[in-house]
């Protein structure tokens, strides 16, 4: 009797046993740093620069928001335009590989991947000499007199949206893959006997069996890429500053930690409402 | 007056460069501190095991290297001679992301891993007010008495107790000569608009200024007829603002950057910035004499980067050790030599005679007095005008 009870504790025991490590490791690098990042944005400057003392001044999230409101904006609407840019490019390219690529197809799936064997700092380098003087693209731009003697294509929003959208490109393929994959070709077959032509089956059986590729898809480019600040400050000017820029600028070169943590609590919290809002319009939980 | 230096290649020195282009471009604009962190230590360490490690943070291409070797010669000599092994690291990026990063460890009082630190002048004022810094050992440090006069008692260290300069920077304005062989003179010209870096035409867009606020805002103050080194108010600041403000939202700058943007100079897609004078020479010596330096008339800001020993080091001796061996005349003329900053050791200009004479004329490693005359140091700021400057100097950026 002894022995079966404590068979089950033991058995009840596991879960959390298997738990263990990773909430181990929340706790110590997503709890604890909350809660750090809390209690510092609402301190206030001590005597020397750097000493900061606790002051409960919750103004300091009013005074955050109200100096950065303009890289806010800006910072979601790049990541917004990188995310839909990223969703047009991929989709067809997902797609191609699940159903057209045949023998290729891994060698596909590789090259997608390819880009992360080399660090995000060194490919957004990579793009400022792409899109530089000394670049194909801005030599072609004005062969065609699309860009003047005079024009330029680095320092420009332009190029830090095309950063975006380069730099988490394989966010957005590798789960629309995945999904597109999954998806049985029968049904398409069935929805072809049904009279449907190629393109009704794309928008009644493809697309909605695609969708949690393209929900996991799209928040995973959005999210990085609405915090993002290293195109900004690469491949930007001081007008194309994101909120990343301005967190950055906050902590290191200011000295000001109350108002990067207030701004970075402000950035979480609204991405994780958006992403909310956005998960529970496109009904798909299961992700969750 | 304009100071047009000459900036042609000395022949004896053109066979080091080679080695510099790699190491810039694999620091390229990286934007600085992480790709520096992530791969810019290049260290020494070797010799006798006796002696604990000196170790050295240091900003890049401030010290003579050697592409063959991969060593600093320099550092190898010292070794050999007191038996001190150095790790030397180019840790040093930008002064506020530097001492952001190593001031939690400083407040705890825990080792912050380097045993020397060299922080421009007015950051240098910042750590020792902080009581992060140790002082020196004067019997440690008899070199001292080769410091230039006027550098020994600046009012960041007065006597010098904790702090000794590496180089002396100046900041003016540079251009590429392909792209501008006329060149410019000033910050702006009304009624000569094509010797103005914000009034010639063909500049607009294709200028970037230094992230470092005292240079850039310096020079623009000094161009609106400010003293920078004597007490001036809040709106004397913030007309110069207005003006960085109004070029950029005009347009005429692309960019506002720490030390990489000698890559945008060697790209073209600068076409002139607001730079330092060491940066430019070395430029030149790997881009065959292609960019031009002035000081503008209405003059150019000097500052200092300083040596010091952090509170938290458990190696002073060695750190002193070292520190002394680089004011030795000799040392400091074969430093100079390679990194082009004010040498700031006396007796280095008669021994820089015997290296490469070319250079001991050179007035941006031993500035004559008509050239002292034009530089300006900007004045010390409160804790409280820091941060106030510092703040608009960023919102101005766009960062804040």
């Amino acid at each position: 009797m002894a022995l079966v009870k404590a068979r089950l504790n033991r058995k009840r025991l596991w879960p959390y046993i298997l738990l263990a490590p990773g909430l181990i490791w929340l706790m110590a690098f997503f709890v604890t740093p909350i809660y750090q990042l809390l209690t510092t944005s609402t301190q206030t400057p001590g005597v020397n620069i750097g000493d900061y003392i606790q002051t409960y001044r919750f103004a300091n999230f009013i005074d955050a928001i109200v100096g950065a409101r303009a890289q806010f904006l800006r910072s979601f609407e790049y990541a917004f335009i990188a995310t839909a840019l990223g969703l047009l490019i991929s989709y067809p390219l997902a797609y191609a590989i699940a159903f057209k690529s045949g023998r290729w197809k891994n060698t596909l799936l590789v090259l997608v991947v390819a880009p992360f064997f080399t660090s995000f700092l060194l490919r957004t380098v990579a793009w400022q000499q792409i899109l530089g003087e000394q670049g194909l693209v801005i030599k072609v731009l004005r062969g065609v007199h699309l860009l003047g003697a005079t024009g330029h294509l680095t320092a420009t929003p332009f190029a830090v949206v095309a950063g975006l959208t380069y730099n988490f490109l394989p966010f957005m393929t590798l789960p629309l893959y995945a999904s597109l994959e999954r998806i049985d070709p029968r049904t398409m077959e069935a929805s072809g006997d049904l009279y449907a032509n190629a393109f009704t089956t794309f928008r009644k059986v493809t697309l909605p069996l695609s969708m949690p590729g393209v929900v996991a898809g799209t928040l995973l480019t959005f999210i990085p890429a609405a915090g993002d600040y290293i195109n900004a400050e690469l491949l930007g000017n001081p007008s194309t500053k994101m909120i990343g820029n301005v967190i950055d600028a906050r902590y290191l070169q200011i000295v000001d930690y109350p108002g990067a943590a207030a701004l970075s609590f402000i950035l979480m919290v609204t991405i994780l409402v958006m992403v909310m809002l956005y998960i529970r319009k496109a009904g798909t939980e299961e992700l969750l | 007056m304009t100071e047009n230096i000459d900036q042609s290649i000395p022949p004896d020195l053109a066979g080091f460069n080679s080695a510099q282009i790699s190491r810039r471009a694999l620091l390229a604009g990286a934007g600085g501190a992480t790709a520096i962190s992530l791969f810019g230590t290049s260290g020494i360490e070797s010799a006798s095991a006796a002696n604990a490690t000196v170790r050295w943070a240091n900003w890049s291409l401030y010290l003579d290297y050697d592409n063959k070797s991969k060593k600093y010669p320099t550092l190898v000599d010292f070794t050999k001679k007191t038996g001190i092994p150095v790790k030397y690291m180019e840790a040093i990026d930008d002064n506020d992301t530097f001492t952001a990063k190593v001031t939690p460890q400083l407040k705890l009082k825990k080792d912050i891993g380097y045993d020397i630190v060299v922080p421009t002048e007015w950051m240098a004022a910042r750590w020792i007010n902080s009581g992060f810094v140790q002082k020196f050992d004067d019997a440690a440090v008899p070199n001292k008495k080769n410091v230039l006069p006027f550098l020994l008692n600046r009012p960041l260290d007065p006597g010098r107790h904790y702090s000794l300069p590496w180089a002396g920077i100046i900041a003016g304005i540079a251009w590429n000569k392909k792209k501008l062989p006329a060149g410019i003179n000033s910050i702006e010209d009304k009624t000569h608009p094509e010797r103005g870096l914000f009034s010639n035409p063909a500049l607009k867009g294709k200028i970037e200024v230094l992230s470092e606020m005292r240079d850039t805002i310096g020079l623009i103050m000094m161009w609106q007829g400010v003293d920078i080194s004597k007490p001036f108010t809040q709106d004397k600041f913030d007309n110069a603002l207005n003006y960085l403000q109004k070029k950029i939202k005009d347009g005429w700058i692309r960019q506002i950057k720490g030390q990489s943007y000698a890559e945008d100079m060697i790209s073209g897609d600068a076409v002139a910035v607001i730079g330092w004078s060491g940066d430019i020479n070395q430029l030149n010596l790997q881009n065959q004499n292609q960019f031009g330096f002035a000081i503008p008339e209405s003059g150019g800001t000097f500052s200092t980067d300083n040596m010091m020993i952090p509170s938290t080091s458990t190696n002073k001796a060695g750190a002193e050790a070292v520190i002394n061996y680089y004011y030795d005349p000799v040392v400091a003329a074969r430093v100079a030599n390679y990194i082009n900053y004010v040498c700031p050791v006396s007796g280095a200009k008669e021994a820089m005679a015997k290296i490469s004479p070319a250079q001991a004329k050179n007035p941006l490693i031993f500035p004559d007095d008509a050239m002292w005359k034009n530089l300006k140091v900007f004045r010390d700021l409160t804790a409280a005008e820091q941060i106030k400057f510092s703040t608009s100097f960023q919102k101005a950026s766009g960062n804040a």
